[in-house]
């Protein structure tokens, strides 16, 4: 039953790591290498509770799905909006891709903090969303095929949002490799120069991949403010995303940019970061225990460098900016 | 016949920063023609092609195609008006195979399906002569491969209108011929075709009418059948030259450099170098020849110290006088220089390895003379060689203290090359050292070579125009995936032959 | 197929590329920029209701007005200059070092094990001096292994010292809680307070190591532009494969110049520690790591530009502390104006490098026939 447990714990611990993986592999598909997913997923969790927390405290009969919508498209159209800020410096100003993420991180860390502190000192200390829309954020999708079986307790054990990364990734892989259209992405992230004299809009491209990328992170750290799993839920913890961003930003190297490997890739880390509340080492400090996630992270960092084999490369043009009259 | 004006091109200016590009230039071509592009280096036939294309923008001047006037803001608008372009560095992915390369970009609905692209492109392949492999990778093809990829991408969409910037810059005698083929075949077609190239051999054999360019203005359009080499050459560089390269007689040629067996294996594991032994001799220019990719690059890299060979390896220098000679092999290339080996290498990324961009004139001076210094760097010296080579080498820059970035390519390369002479060198490797430069640069380059051959100096020359290769150089060694397929004597081959042992249709013993 | 084309009309905007500019103009651009996003900030400020001229002076009397707030200033401006400092010479070599955070703390560890435990052995003077030589070793090697691997095996050290950061916090964490832990402490594990002989004398009312990140900034810019190391390390930064060809070692040069950065970073975690914190807790670096990297990237990497950035930056930091309790604005607010800053900034460039052509108001005549 132990080993159960932690596999559930694992992939509900998984599942921001997922979005923020996915969003971040969908921009570097377009060669925009955003090192603020961290930030982004600040300023998605701060909009998706502020969504739902004034939502609830304006209207007179909240309506549960109302306010988990609200959450889900402001979380996500807020971090668009820290990818927007990215691409028009990036695409169109042609800055620094490394520096402009970084840029972004400090201003999305600094954004969810300060709104979320706001918000907090406005309900007079505490801010959180209602009860019954806490429950809709981590309750199993359906409890009774939960507790049916093992087998259902092991495939219905999780909140909604788990569903939706996981349709999210299969999606994106069929997207990637299957259509015109992600294989013109694929081809502006590989080479900006010969997409744009095939044709394509590499502008639109890299805006829309870059900004759509954006907003699914925000999903993950809307995930992380609202689940009980890794956060009190539905209340503002200062600095509560807590590097979960740069996890992404590694499991995207990881996966070797491919969305299903995402999959796997978030599990083994959301694995690793419950290990200790499920398999407890004696000789290990809980404090040493609980950096295990960022030491695989150097791990998987340095396998990957030491193998280079041609299929497990980077888009070619990862972090370049395109300028068409470059002579 | 009533031939049909396909493209007029109408007063098109140009400019770049400060530089002119483009200025008031006409064109036109005709249906079912094929009309040559013909200009020096930098006299601006690309960036005209490119505004064809969608890739600059003119400053003013019209276009009309069809007798319409169009605007072309983008790739996209181009390839809608049926004008296709052929890079000379071909603009296709490499991660992708040849037939998604080709569909990039291309409207379509729902799923992918790869397998009947593959069918389109194998039936557009059989109607023109083609021989492609739409399932291969672009990273597993050779240069005349990827350039059939390029122009059957052109012929996907539908292109009426191709042009095709130096598409033989790359190919040998034989793989032109066959382009050349393909080339008529579409002009029978009914198909406009502009080539840009400023070999006047191919303009004369291939074409129907010229138009010329010169310092990014028309000097003027003639038919083909009434031009000569000498007519157009004097259009093109403004006056009568010589198109001769001195080659004055090797003077007591003492070996300089054996290089024996070497052998060297890429980060793919692919070998690149296969067993390459040779004797460069003082006093002698040898001519390294070969389809790009076929080992140059290594072979004049693992002179100079910078790639690991295999073991069994050996070059080795030997000086003049009662020195010992000195192996090279397993050595950094600081230990070599202090060894006393006096090497020079003007590298092929003349910005990328040779030079660093960002960096003035004096700075990369101090490239080749940083390492003698203690502590703190002496700029003095090297500002004072910067000064000396800007001076003597005739380089165009406001300053020493200018970027060499800013500088156009050929003022760069004199850099490079001032640097590298400066250095007194015993043995001068140069990659492409024309390359991409106008006549006049080019044969101050040659000079400066010939000069450095006068002084006992062993130059090793890698080239791509066989023309030049057989001109300056004494001998030519031929270079085939990495093999030494034969080292001829230059003035007695010829270029078929060369051609051919470049492709490896011919040779495969080793002579001397 | 073109019968729809002939009224497509010349692009609205184009871009093209600059030629040089002129110096004075290039600094009233991103003069503006700065003025641009503080003009951000007040927007924002109005929204939540307040002032943002009564802000923005307060925050400026908050940090300057009395000498217990410049003491603070000075608190903040030591290490964020010193980190600055200590990314410079990796960030001109392109290495990617966002771990000054972690090096921070790897120096104030080591220094802490000195001021804790051999301070009763060690007069004054060599105490504070082993602790310094500590604190540099310890932030360096913590930078040295990532730019071991990038040298060895090109491993992404953006992501590598990153998350070296977070091994750092959990090291300390552990030896707050296990074997550093005061005895004293009820409740919260903490570590003991350092002895007097372990704490930085004052100038000035400052603790000395506003001297120190002052003399580094002089010696890094002498560094970067005189020496020969410092030219090596620019060179690997512009081109790997030039450097090669000129004959430097790469992996030497990019394992000797990392180390000097992180080992600047265990200065500043000393002086920390030793100058301000008389102790060592999780939030010993204080996002300065972070901060820093803003403060190099608009000083352009250049030392000295770095010391007015610096005490731009900790005037704003300080001023969001006073405003903070003035006015009850979270001191985040601070982040988000720095990271404003940096959005300008960084956006100014392209109008340094490109200019704008507009559409001419001429009449395009329609198709020819």
């Amino acid at each position: 039953m132990n080993i159960l447990n932690f596999f559930i714990a694992s992939v509900l611990s998984a599942c921001p790591l997922l979005f923020g993986t996915l969003g971040e592999t969908l921009t570097e598909r377009s060669g925009n290498l955003n090192l603020g997913v961290e930030g982004m997923m600040f300023m998605g969790g701060i909009a998706g509770l502020a969504g739902s927390y004034y939502y609830e405290t304006l209207s007179e009969n909240p309506v549960v799905w109302v306010s988990v919508v609200i959450a889900i498209v402001c979380s996500f159209l807020c971090a668009a909006f820290g990818a927007l800020i990215y691409s028009v410096l990036t695409i169109t100003f042609r800055a620094n891709q490394n520096v402009t993420g970084l840029a972004l991180t400090i201003f999305g860390t600094g954004f969810g903090n300060f709104f979320g502190e706001l918000l907090s000192n406005s309900a007079g200390g505490y801010a959180a969303v209602g009860n019954a829309t806490k429950v809709a954020f981590n309750a199993p999708i359906s409890a009774t095929l939960a507790s049916s079986s093992v087998v259902g307790k092991l495939l219905f054990s999780y909140n909604f949002l788990v569903y939706i990364a996981l349709a999210l990734a299969l999606f994106l892989t069929y997207f990637i490799n299957h259509t015109r259209t992600g294989l013109n992405l694929w081809a502006v992230g590989e080479r900006h120069a010969a997409a744009d004299a095939a044709g394509i809009n590499v502008t639109r491209y890299k805006y829309l991949a870059t900004c759509i990328g954006g907003g699914i992170t925000g999903l993950g750290g809307m995930y992380i403010v609202m689940n009980s799993a890794s956060g009190v839920g539905g209340v503002w913890v200062h600095n509560c995303i807590s590097g979960y961003g740069w996890l992404s930003v590694a499991l995207v190297i990881f996966a070797m940019w491919h969305p299903s490997r995402a999959i796997f890739a978030s599990f083994v880390f959301g694995a690793l970061s419950v290990a200790r509340f499920y398999f407890p080492v004696s000789f290990l400090p809980d404090a040493i225990y609980e950096v295990v996630p960022y030491i695989a992270t150097i791990v998987v960092l340095i396998s990957v460098s030491m193998r280079s084999r041609r299929r497990l490369q980077p888009p070619a043009s990862l972090g370049l900016a395109y300028f068409r009259e470059e002579r | 016949m009533n031939p049909e004006i396909a493209i007029e091109m109408r007063d098109i200016t140009k400019t770049f920063g400060n530089v002119v590009a483009n200025n008031k230039v006409c064109l036109d071509v005709y249906r079912g023609e094929i009309l040559a592009l013909l200009g020096e280096n930098g006299s601006g036939k690309t960036t005209l092609m490119n505004m064809l294309s969608g890739i600059y923008y003119p400053d003013s001047g019209q276009i009309f195609i069809d007798g319409k006037e169009v605007t072309i803001r983008s790739p996209k608008d181009a390839i809608e008006l049926g004008i296709g372009m052929v890079h000379q560095h071909f603009k296709l992915v490499d991660n992708l195979t040849a037939a998604e390369n080709i569909i990039l970009g291309l409207k379509g609905k729902g799923r992918l399906n790869r397998k009947k692209v593959a069918e389109e492109v194998l039936e557009i392949s059989r109607k023109y002569g083609f021989d492609i492999n739409p399932n291969k990778k672009i990273y597993d093809m050779s240069v005349s491969e990827k350039q059939t990829v390029e122009i059957i991408k052109v012929l996907y969409r539908g292109a009426n209108i191709l042009i095709l910037d130096e598409p033989t810059a790359v190919l040998t005698v034989q793989e032109t011929e066959k382009l050349f083929d393909i080339l008529r075949a579409m002009k029978k077609d009914g198909k406009a075709i502009i080539i840009i190239t400023h070999k006047l051999n191919e303009v004369l054999a291939l074409s129907d009418r010229v138009t010329v360019l010169r310092k990014g203005e028309t000097v003027g359009t003639v038919l083909t059948r009434d031009a000569t080499v000498m007519s157009l050459t004097e259009m093109m560089v403004g006056r009568a030259v010589s198109l001769n390269i001195e080659r004055p007689e090797p003077v007591n040629p003492q070996p300089r450099l054996i290089v024996n067996k070497i052998s060297c294996v890429n980060k793919d594991g692919v070998k690149v170098l296969d067993n390459v032994s040779f004797i460069a001799y003082s006093g002698e220019i040898l001519g390294i020849a070969g389809i790009s990719g076929s080992g140059q690059k290594e072979l004049l890299e693992s002179i100079a110290g910078l790639v690991p060979l295999s073991p069994g390896s050996s070059i080795t220098y030997y000086p003049e006088g009662p020195d010992k000679p000195v192996e090279l092999v397993g050595k950094r290339p600081l230990e070599i220089r202090k060894l006393g080996v006096a090497l020079s290498f003007v590298p092929e990324d003349r910005l990328g390895m040779g030079l660093v961009g960002s960096m003035d004139l004096a700075d990369n001076m101090m490239l080749r003379s940083y390492a003698e210094d203690r502590f703190f760097t002496n700029r003095k010296g090297p500002r004072h060689l910067a000064e000396e080579v800007v001076r003597q080498l005739h380089v165009v820059t406001p300053s020493v203290s200018t970027p060499v970035s800013r500088l156009s390519g050929g003022n760069v390369q004199k850099v490079l090359v001032g640097r590298e002479i400066s250095l007194a060198p015993k043995v001068l490797m140069t990659a492409y050292a024309v390359r991409g430069l106008d006549i006049n640069t080019s044969y101050t380059i040659y000079g400066l070579l010939n000069e450095q051959k006068k002084n006992g100096v062993a130059v090793i020359y890698v080239g791509e125009d066989l023309d030049v290769l057989l001109q300056l150089c004494d001998r030519i060694l031929v270079l085939c995936s990495g093999r030494v397929n034969g080292i001829l004597d230059a003035r007695t081959a010829t270029r078929e032959e060369i051609g051919l042992r470049m492709t490896g249709a011919k040779g495969g013993e080793h002579h001397e | 197929m073109s019968n729809t084309r002939h009224d497509v009309h010349e692009p609205l905007v184009r871009i093209a590329k600059r030629g040089e500019m002129a110096a004075w103009k290039m600094w009233i651009i991103r003069i503006a920029a700065i003025f641009l996003a503080l003009l951000t900030g007040a927007v924002i400020i109005l929204l939540l209701g307040h002032n943002p001229v009564a802000v923005y002076i307060d925050m400026v009397t908050g940090s300057l007005a009395t000498k217990t707030s410049r003491v603070a200033s000075m608190k903040i401006f030591i290490p964020l200059l010193g980190a600055a400092i200590a990314i410079a010479p990796a960030f001109r070599m392109r290495f990617w070092n966002i771990g000054a955070e972690g090096q921070i703390l790897a120096g104030a560890i080591a220094a802490t094990y000195f001021a804790l435990f051999q301070y009763r052995n060690l007069a004054r003077p060599v105490l504070l001096i082993v602790m310094f030589l500590a604190a540099a070793v310890a932030g360096g090697v913590w930078a040295l292994i990532p730019a071991a691997f990038k040298a060895r095996f090109d491993t992404n050290e953006t992501l590598f010292t990153l998350m070296l950061n977070y091994v750092a916090v959990g090291i300390v964490k552990y030896l707050r809680m296990g074997p550093w832990r005061s005895p004293t402490s009820a409740g919260f594990p903490k570590i003991d307070m350092f002895d007097q002989s372990a704490r930085l004398p004052l100038l000035f009312g400052v603790n000395i190591g506003w001297v120190l990140v002052l003399v580094l900034a002089v010696l890094m810019y002498v560094y970067i532009r005189y020496t020969k190391q410092g030219y090596e390390l620019t060179v690997v930064g512009e081109s790997v494969n030039t450097a090669k060809y000129a004959g430097m070692s790469v992996g030497r040069i990019i394992v000797r110049t990392a180390f000097l950065s992180g080992a600047i970073a265990g200065i500043v975690g000393f002086l920390i520690v030793s100058g301000s914190a008389y102790t060592l807790s999780d939030t010993t670096s204080g996002g300065y790591g972070f901060t820093a990297i803003t403060v190099a990237w608009l000083a352009k990497l250049n030392p000295i530009v770095m010391i007015i950035i610096t005490a731009f930056l900790a005037i704003l930091t300080k001023g969001a502390n006073t405003i903070q309790t003035n006015f009850k604005i979270p001191a985040s607010a601070s982040s988000v104006l720095i990271g404003l800053i940096l959005f300008f900034m960084l956006g100014c460039e392209f109008f340094i490098n490109f200019r704008l052509i507009f559409r001419k108001g001429k009449k395009h005549e329609v198709a020819r026939l």
